[in-house]
């Protein structure tokens, strides 16, 4: 039906931003005395389980999912505040895992930044917020004296803020001021790469607007590159030019934006897409949804979507399907699915 | 001022002229400043607003839970007809809960961790009916089965802790319906959910609404869920309801310059916009409400008169109303709708 969609951006131009397989394990047990006692096992939680996909620079990159998908897993091991069990990740062919010394790590940081959903627990409390923002420049060694106070300002302005903001502390802010000054501080090291962890989820959706919008102002201006993280379908069409649907620590489907919202193929990025309620109230069909994320310590065998999946057959249970032209479905690719 | 959508008879819930008021060092507060709005029976009304516009404020009114330094300070709430907004503790007591359910946001700080589930529906269902204990444990089961519980009969005894999120809300909906109330207020009852956890928790209100004829107030701020799940919604601003109309016209032809920006900054799945719609500036602070229209700080068709004198709902000026489209009972709070500009 659709036209194969390639499984990467490798073939549209060189990638700035690839991780490779990535996996990463969370040793979950009770304490060792408890196990002992209680003779019970260790709980591994596979919370990544080989997840691939590379951001070509100047393009953003959505991961989609629902709480327990890995999303937010994934853009940890991204910005390297976590380390992967297994796999790789490189920006503009560095990998990060292999800059373990200290000058080629802390050159390749400056270039990676990260905004975090919470703008009420990211920003230190007791610092100004132009310390807030002057700290990268400092801890990069980027500019010294009174020009560091200038690039401050500077950069409030860029974000719609006053420079004499800066003389304040982060509870004076509203939540869009304080997301404000978040990004702010992620572009004070002339980052390249920026990773967003549900940026706009805590905000009103007319705030949402306003960060949104000057998100992608900035992106144009600057040229930066996003891996954008959400639950939210609606804000990530809005800013992605391509998507991966996650479920279960496993990318599911990846494809282009517009095409994704057009033409879903996997089973569960349809479930997902028609759950949406939206505004337009079209009166579309619906596939009525069930079921829940299983529990991740114990997953379903084979394809980990087959106990919710309208078109599940023998193979989906005992076989996990290969990502193969963008979509991870044995239905998909035995043309099962209408 | 009849706020009263078409078609109906007597309201189950109707609140008119509705003043909130916090006392604080600062000088007293108004977070909701005239409310005037009625629910008919097997009705949904929708509230929607932005944080601190009072929509929870305004449903923690209807069932009596303001508490001091908070106050109703003005307006009245009645009840199929009989005021309850000036009971007696005691009274109001014994209405919350047996003829207005309630649903909030966290399902797991609805339910107390320490009991079974069973023994919070069973202990619900005994305050407020004359059944007894066997009765009621078999009348427990029924609704977690209404409910969509899965095996309602095993997991009764089960705690609030065993349950995924998504079936919590549905164990505190039970409990919402142990008593049979005519009118529910749901407080972002599916904000703490999963997409599609949230799409059925929708469809299993809208059903018990249409199955009961229960009249439900949905507060959240998810324009989406609104728009899928409610008959009416009114749109509040700074305490006060800037538009109240059928759902789909409110959505499809807004009228309040709010109510419009409101529309176009929520991204949808359809929309081909490469910017959001931006409304200058943020909610003023409760201490801050400017005079007039509280919007016309940030509106940017506001007149001199927007700024002295305050708008109350109307029906738009019948040029407009063909216009934008407008069904009967759409009534919106802004002087640009008195007459065609």
């Amino acid at each position: 039906m659709s036209p194969p969609v390639p499984d990467a951006a490798a073939d549209q131009g060189p990638a700035f931003v690839e991780v490779k397989a990535l996996h990463r394990v969370f040793d979950v047990s009770r304490p060792w005395l408890n196990r002992v006692l209680e003779g019970q096992p260790r709980a591994l939680l596979t919370a990544v389980d080989g997840v691939s996909f590379s951001i070509r620079k100047g393009e953003t990159f959505a991961l989609v999912g629902e709480s327990g998908s890995g999303k937010s897993t994934v853009a940890r091991m991204a910005v390297g505040l976590l380390a992967p069990s297994a796999g790789e990740v490189t920006i503009d062919g560095v990998s990060m895992q292999a800059a373990a010394d200290g000058a080629a790590r802390q050159k390749l940081r400056r270039r990676i930044q990260m905004i975090f959903q919470d703008p009420y627990a990211s920003l230190n409390p007791r610092w100004r917020v132009e310390r807030i923002i002057a700290e990268p420049i400092r801890a990069f060694g980027l500019l010294r004296g009174a020009a560091v106070a200038a690039r401050v300002g500077e950069l409030l302005t860029l974000v719609g803020l006053h420079p004499d903001d800066g003389q304040k502390f982060p509870h004076e802010f509203s939540g869009g001021q304080r997301q404000r000054v978040a990004i702010a501080r992620a572009l004070a090291s002339n980052a390249e790469f920026i990773v967003c962890d549900e940026p706009t989820s805590a905000l009103d959706v007319s705030v949402q607007a306003q960060i949104l919008n000057l998100m992608r102002q900035l992106q144009r201006e600057f040229g930066l590159t996003y891996l954008f993280i959400s639950h939210n379908l609606a804000v990530v069409r809005h800013m992605a030019d391509r998507i991966g649907v996650m479920y279960l620590g496993r990318i599911v489907e990846i494809s282009p934006g517009r095409q994704l919202f057009a033409a879903p193929r996997h089973p569960y990025t349809r479930m997902l897409l028609d759950a949406v309620p939206d505004l337009d109230m079209s009166g579309r069909g619906r596939i009525p949804v069930s079921g829940e994320i299983p529990n991740p310590i114990d997953p379903p065998s084979g394809c980990t979507f087959h106990p919710r999946c309208p078109l599940a057959d023998d193979r989906c249970r005992r076989e996990a399907p290969a990502m193969r032209g963008g979509v991870a479905c044995h239905a998909v690719e035995e043309g099962r699915a209408a | 001022m009849n706020l009263q959508g078409p078609g109906m008879a007597e309201p189950v819930i109707s609140v008119r002229d509705l003043v909130v008021e916090f006392v604080t060092r600062r000088g007293v507060l108004r977070a909701i400043d005239g409310v005037s709005f009625e629910i008919a029976k097997g009705e949904v009304l929708g509230v929607v607003g932005e944080s601190g516009a009072g929509k929870s404020v305004t449903g923690a009114a209807i069932i009596g839970l303001i508490e001091p330094p908070g106050r109703i300070a003005g307006g009245e709430i009645r009840l199929e007809g009989a005021r309850i907004d000036n009971l007696p503790a005691e009274a109001m007591r014994r209405i919350r809960g047996r003829r207005i359910g309630m649903i909030f946001q966290d399902p797991l700080t609805s339910l107390n961790p320490l009991y079974r589930v069973g023994d919070q529906l069973v202990e619900t269902i005994l305050t407020h009916t004359g059944l007894s204990p066997r009765a009621a444990r078999a009348r427990a089961i029924d609704l977690l089965a209404e409910v969509g519980i899965p095996a309602p009969e095993r997991r009764i005894d089960g705690y609030p802790h065993e349950f995924s999120g998504g079936m919590r809300q549905r164990v505190v909906i039970a409990l919402a319906l142990c008593a049979e109330p005519d009118f529910i207020i749901a407080d972002e009852p599916t904000t703490a959910l999963d997409v599609s956890v949230q799409a059925q928790i929708i469809a299993l209100i809208r059903r018990l609404c249409r199955e009961r004829g229960t009249a439900v107030m949905l507060v959240t701020h998810d324009m989406g869920v609104i728009a899928e799940t409610a008959d009416r919604v009114a749109v509040m601003y700074a305490g006060r309801i800037a538009e109240i109309g059928p759902v789909r016209d409110v959505v499809k032809h807004p009228l309040h310059p709010y109510a419009k920006g409101l529309m176009g900054a929520i991204p949808t799945l359809a929309s081909e916009a490469e910017e959001l719609v931006q409304i200058p500036g943020a909610m003023p602070r409760l201490d801050r409400i400017p005079p007039g229209c509280a919007f016309n700080p940030r509106c940017a068709l506001a007149i001199a008169r927007c700024r002295t004198e305050r708008p109350e709902p109307i029906a738009p000026h019948p040029a407009i109303a063909r216009r934008e489209h407008v069904e009967p009972g759409h009534r919106v709070a802004c002087h640009l709708a008195e007459a065609p500009q």
